[in-house]
């Protein structure tokens, strides 16, 4: 414990003499969360809707009229059969077709339940599939207006819309309550799975390294002893990151904060263990860079940060889960838009403690400090 | 029975079907200053390492300060101090700082090293120095702050590679007073130089050649067997046969 101590305090001075790098670390985070969403701005006003409508009720007429009413599409066709419909989307002037089958008000109203279908666009599927989500939330807000009317007139239990679009909670429908968190999770594990490899390596090339080994220093001592500066680090900026997403657009987690914290925290964990793991199969800086990257690559695009998990295919869905940064997000996003609680992201806190402990143990057990 | 500091039998480290040390036998007493030649690349850093406990060897046995170096490298590394060819304190922490972390690394107490410290910075005139970065030191500086940070917690042996690489003839005196005192306060030393002239500051002396121990004695009898005046005169009668050329 005292060995670590002396350890601790040199890296600690080391970073923060480093004034490059103390800046950045700051720097980054802000200017990430503010520059990014911008850039990445995927939010679709006017989604151009193709309608068929095989019922022509007064729940069919309230649903097309609640639609239009949203403020984010437009109605440019009615048609009489689907067909007609796609004919819209091909020539481009569609982006979603929504086809109210026959019986929609009289299914709605005696069985309580009523499947609606939604076409999307799969060549503009950004736009489209954004569509698709913010027409869930007008047909949920619709589905709960009925609720109220039914009961009203003949108490039988609520209407369910059956519609097969994935919820993300998110209520406004704007993509930056979608992004923003995405890109705080992206912060915590650049920090992590760069930092640590390069510091490492870095004592490799001057070879202070090798006046390391050659104490009697315990190996579990010297890799706490770069875990945990970096784990403060880490945990720092992803504060500065919460700050930002408050003070910038207004995102406060609706679930528990310190619930976040013990994820981030046990994700910072895992994450570094994968710098550290790099940094034990690199001999310098440009190697450890390069593997480093191309594993960051990889997570970010297989890790349902940009693009949806559930429009993958099978292999790269498993592809996906084998990356912590997978389970981390969706958790951040569970919990920061849906306000989810323990039990509910508790298997992923599992996914990801067994990355902490895998990544970190492979580490330690491939240090050598005698080769 | 004299207790021996280092046993080395037959001692061999092969990258592929390179030899780079080959077979090397000797033993070193307690408190002895030893000197360890060789032309580049016959193998000297190789060999240190595999006694400091920071490389396996292939074959043969040898035990350090009487610990293993296949199964108690940890032990060794308790027991001696390592000054390695590189230069490696960090440049980027303070005299003070590079002393009390490795100081403290070796589980020295923070109050010894406190007073340790003291001293030392005295001795070596680097009181006004004391807080500035070592990338900032004179190459002299550094090389003597390294041995004494080698040192600082006292161990039973210390290995110095090339410690004097580069230094100015003053600065190298000054070195070599310091080893004597080390010596005298019975720490046993290791050392591979270079220069001849200090080869004869060494009690006994081996000469390395491509990978082999070809001569070992006191730096008095080698001379008299290969009938030289120098030990520079032994060194080349040895060496110029050597396969091996500057790596
Ligand atoms: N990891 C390694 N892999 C392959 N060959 C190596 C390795 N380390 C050293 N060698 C080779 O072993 C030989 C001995 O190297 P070593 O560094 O021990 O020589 P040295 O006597 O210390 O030389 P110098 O006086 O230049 O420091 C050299 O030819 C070197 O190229
Ligand atoms: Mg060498």
């Amino acid at each position: 414990m005292k060995v670590l101590r002396f350890i601790l305090q040199k890296e600690f001075r080391q970073i923060f003499r480093d004034k490059t790098i103390l800046a950045m670390m700051f720097v980054m985070p802000t200017v990430q969360l503010i520059v990014m969403p911008l850039a990445m701005n995927f939010d679709v006003k006017n989604v151009n809707i193709s309608l068929v409508d095989h019922d022509h009720s007064t729940y069919s007429q309230k649903l097309i009229s609640k639609i239009a009413s949203s403020g984010y599409f437009r109605i440019i066709s009615s048609d009489f059969s689907f067909k007609e419909a796609l004919m819209h989307i091909e020539k481009e002037e569609a982006d979603l077709v929504v086809e109210i089958p026959s019986g929609f008000e009289r299914n709605l109203v005696r069985d309580g339940a009523q499947k609606l279908a939604v076409s999307v666009d799969a060549i503009n599927g950004s736009k489209a599939s954004i569509g698709g989500s913010y027409l869930n939330t007008v047909i949920s807000d619709f589905n709960a207006g009925i609720d109220i009317n039914i009961r009203n007139i003949n108490k039988t239990p609520s209407g369910v819309i059956d519609i097969s679009f994935r919820n993300w909670f998110n209520p406004m429908a704007e993509y930056k309550y979608y992004i923003v968190p995405g890109i705080l999770v992206l912060l915590l594990t650049m920090i992590g799975g760069f930092m640590t490899a390069l510091n490492i390596v870095r004592e490799k090339e001057v070879g202070t390294i090798e006046q390391i080994n050659v104490t009697p220093i315990k190996k579990w001592e010297f890799i706490l002893g770069k875990l945990i500066p970096f784990w403060v680090i880490g945990m720092t900026v992803f504060s500065i990151g919460l700050v930002v997403c408050f003070v910038v657009y207004r995102i406060v987690p609706e679930g528990s904060i310190a619930l976040i914290y013990l994820i981030a925290s046990v994700y910072l964990i895992a994450l570094l263990g994968f710098g550290l793991l790099i940094s034990t199969y690199s001999d310098n800086q440009v190697q450890a860079m390069f593997v480093a990257f191309f594993f960051m690559m990889i997570f970010m695009l297989m890790s349902g940060l940009f693009t949806s998990i559930d429009s993958m295919p099978t292999w790269a869905r498993i592809i996906s889960n084998l990356t912590p940064v997978t389970h981390f997000i969706k958790v951040v996003r569970m919990i920061v838009l849906k306000g989810s609680g323990f039990e509910e992201v508790k298997t992923e806190l599992c996914y990801i403690l067994a990355f902490a402990f895998v990544l970190n143990g492979w580490a330690i057990w491939n240090y050598r400090k005698t080769n | 029975m004299e207790e021996k500091a280092i046993i080395c039998k037959e001692l061999t480290k092969q990258f592929g079907d390179f030899y780079a040390v080959n077979k090397i036998s000797f033993e070193v007493s307690k408190g002895e200053i030893f000197g360890f030649l060789g032309a580049n690349g016959a193998g000297k850093t190789t060999a240190m390492r595999i006694l400091c406990g920071l490389s396996y060897p292939s074959s043969g046995t040898a035990s350090v300060a009487g610990f293993d170096v296949y199964r108690q490298q940890e032990s060794i590394k308790k027991n001696i101090g390592y000054m390695s060819q590189k230069f490696s304190l960090y440049e980027n922490l303070t005299v003070l700082e590079n002393i009390e972390f490795f100081g403290g690394v070796y589980g020295v107490s923070r109050k010894e090293i406190k007073e340790r410290s003291n001293d030392l910075l005295e001795t070596l005139g680097l009181q006004k120095e004391s807080r500035k970065m070592v990338g900032e030191l004179p190459l002299g500086w550094k090389q003597k702050l390294a041995f004494s940070v080698a040192i600082f917690h006292r161990p039973k042996i210390v290995f110095l590679d090339e410690p004097t690489g580069g230094v100015d003839p003053v600065t190298r005196r000054q070195f070599w007073d310091m080893i004597y005192e080390a010596a005298a306060s019975g720490i046993t030393v290791f050392v591979t130089t270079h220069y001849m002239d200090e080869a004869e500051y060494c009690n006994r002396i081996s000469v390395m050649v491509d990978g082999r121990v070809e001569a070992l004695d006191t730096p008095a009898n080698l001379k008299h067997q290969f009938s030289a005046d120098t030990i520079d005169e032994v060194f080349y009668q040895l060496a110029r046969g050597a396969k091996r050329s500057a790596d």
